[in-house]
């Protein structure tokens, strides 16, 4: 949360434009994961702790390496471990850092009702302001990626930062900063999507990865998180990375024309028995035309 | 005195003006004023939570956190208010013949055309179909609310159940708000005598053979307690 260095240019459940926003042109800020380097060593995981203030918290052993089934509202990150059988039967580990993704086009701020809980940054950060939050849990329906999750003790909602305080102080995110192989990296959008790009070509052309590539889905217009990935015409071995992410239509419909079908309609309403009362006011009380009380 | 009336509701239906009767019990009344005000928090607070440009509704209930918390609290409180209202009302607001034969006539009711209306029961076929759609409604928000309210524990493999939750509650709040709008219309301005008789119980005779005339008829013939004999109790 360092509002105060980076400039806000989408808010949450806000009414009217956004202040400031687009203004100043800022570079897009982005982490790339090396899935193909990654040892699984889990450092990242205790540096985002550590940096972030939290313990550690209990695992839960279910035959993996990996520390828990998903992330928590305490642990935002989390190397998924998946054994994948591939095509000739040999076997193959994929090790992949899952953390929020920071979209384009957030699902998370789109679905949020609360004013400010949600902002994103000019450097394309989605940061969420807990102060602001109410705890409505629509962000979880909102995200394409699972990653919004809720602390029921505060009721705030919580995620990755992408260290926006270390970001905006002109550091590099924690988990940048312990990786042992150097299969993070962090720059702007255009050197990291060059970097993954040579690298992709490089497991190509040289591993025999032939379908190697980078997931940068553009159903969420692109992400602040890429991956590099052996198969990426296969994310969804990598601990269910979507295949095709996009905000679901239920939630652009909902955040989008229902909201202009449903006001009108109530105001549409509200005019109507006003309109009624002005031409045909109020019942009055009289007697039947006849005993037995009006037409057969 | 009129409260003297409704502790000990008279028999007396012989209908000259000024004489009132009983139409709604105490029960009936709390029972409705319970709903009414459970029902206002979920407006207030869910349109806080509908709209951006609505979201000061917030701050009128507490702010968000807090409208956010009671929000399904005061639902639940709503959804046994209807539940009452139904082990109450079931009988009394099925559909019958008399209901049809009115339908057929709304027009005139809208147009306030009161005279050319077939006669109704305690409830004429209005009251009973917003009284159907708030129960249905309720079941509907009820069931959709719990999966928006636990939607962590929707597993993300059965994720369409976080959208068909948030598709459904919308639906149901829209068409319940609806009827509420026509109800609380009719209930103050256009059928004058009706929100008195859902404070103190209590309807003149001549409001009770003009718009009820069957349930009217009815409890003066069987010369008991008139809201006693409406009610069942
Ligand atoms: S729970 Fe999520 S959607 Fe709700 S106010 Fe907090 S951040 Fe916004
Ligand atoms: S991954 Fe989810 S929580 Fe992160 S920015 Fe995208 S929609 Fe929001």
């Amino acid at each position: 949360m360092a509002q105060a260095t980076l400039q806000i240019v989408k808010i949450s459940g806000h009414a009217g434009p956004v202040a400031g926003a687009g203004v100043e042109r800022s570079e897009q800020l982005c982490k790339l994961i090396d899935t193909t380097t990654c040892i699984g060593c889990k450092a990242c995981e205790v540096a985002c702790l550590e940096w972030n203030g939290y313990t550690f918290t209990e695992t839960s052993f279910d035959n993996s390496y990996q520390t828990m089934p998903s992330t928590a509202w305490n642990y935002w990150n989390l190397i998924k471990f998946n054994e994948h059988e591939r095509e000739d039967g040999t076997l193959q580990l994929l090790m992949r850092k899952d953390q929020c993704m920071h979209c384009s086009d957030p699902g998370c701020l789109m679905a949020c009702p609360a004013d400010g809980a949600i902002v994103q940054y000019s450097n394309g950060i989605v940061d969420f302001q807990q102060q602001n939050c109410i705890g409505c849990g629509y962000c979880v329906s909102g995200c394409p990626f699972d990653i919004p999750k809720f602390n029921s003790e505060t009721k705030k909602m919580f995620k990755c930062t992408l260290c926006s305080d270390r970001v905006g102080q002109g550091l590099e995110p924690a988990c940048i900063k312990s990786c042992p192989t150097g299969c993070l990296h962090f720059g702007t959008k255009e050197d990291m999507s060059f970097l993954a790009e040579s690298r992709a070509k490089q497991l190509r052309d040289h591993f025999g990865f032939e379908k190697a590539g980078v997931y940068d889905p553009a159903g969420v217009g692109g992400t602040g998180v890429i991956y590099v990935l052996h198969d990426v015409t296969n994310p969804e071995a990598y601990g269910g990375l979507p295949k095709d992410p996009h905000i679901p239509w239920v939630v652009r419909f909902w955040k989008g024309p229902a909201k202009w079908i449903g006001n009108l309609a109530m105001l549409f309403g509200v005019i109507g028995v006003t309109l009624h009362y002005f031409r045909y006011g109020p019942k009055e009380i009289h007697p039947p035309r006849n005993g037995n009380g009006g037409k057969p | 005195m009129s409260s003297h009336v409704i502790s000990t509701p008279t028999t007396r239906t012989t209908g000259e003006p000024g004489e009132r009767i009983l139409r709604y019990t105490l029960g009936e009344r709390v029972n409705h004023w319970f709903a009414a005000f459970t029902y206002s928090y979920c407006l207030i607070t869910g349109l806080a939570f509908w709209s951006p440009y609505m979201y000061w509704l917030a701050a009128i209930v507490g702010g968000g956190p807090t409208a956010r918390f009671w929000h399904p609290w005061l639902g639940l409180a709503f959804t046994a208010s209807m539940f009452w209202m139904y082990q109450m009302w079931d009988r009394d607001m099925r559909i019958t013949e008399a209901d049809r034969r009115w339908a057929a006539a709304m027009k005139s009711y809208i147009e306030n055309d009161d005279q050319n209306l077939p006669p109704e029961g305690r409830f004429n076929y209005g009251q009973k179909l917003f009284f159907w759609l708030m129960f249905y409604g309720i079941i509907l928000l009820l069931i959709s609310g719990i999966g928006l309210w636990f939607v962590e524990g929707i597993p993300w493999s059965l994720r369409w159940l976080r959208y068909l939750s948030v598709t459904v509650h919308v639906v149901a709040a829209m068409a319940t708000i609806g009827g509420f709008i026509i109800h609380v219309y009719m209930g103050t301005a256009m059928v004058r005598g009706g929100f008195t008789s859902i404070i103190r119980g209590e309807v003149s005779t001549a409001w009770a053979k003009t718009h009820h005339r069957l349930w009217y008829e009815e409890v003066s013939k069987r010369q008991t307690p008139p809201g006693q004999a409406g009610t069942r109790r």
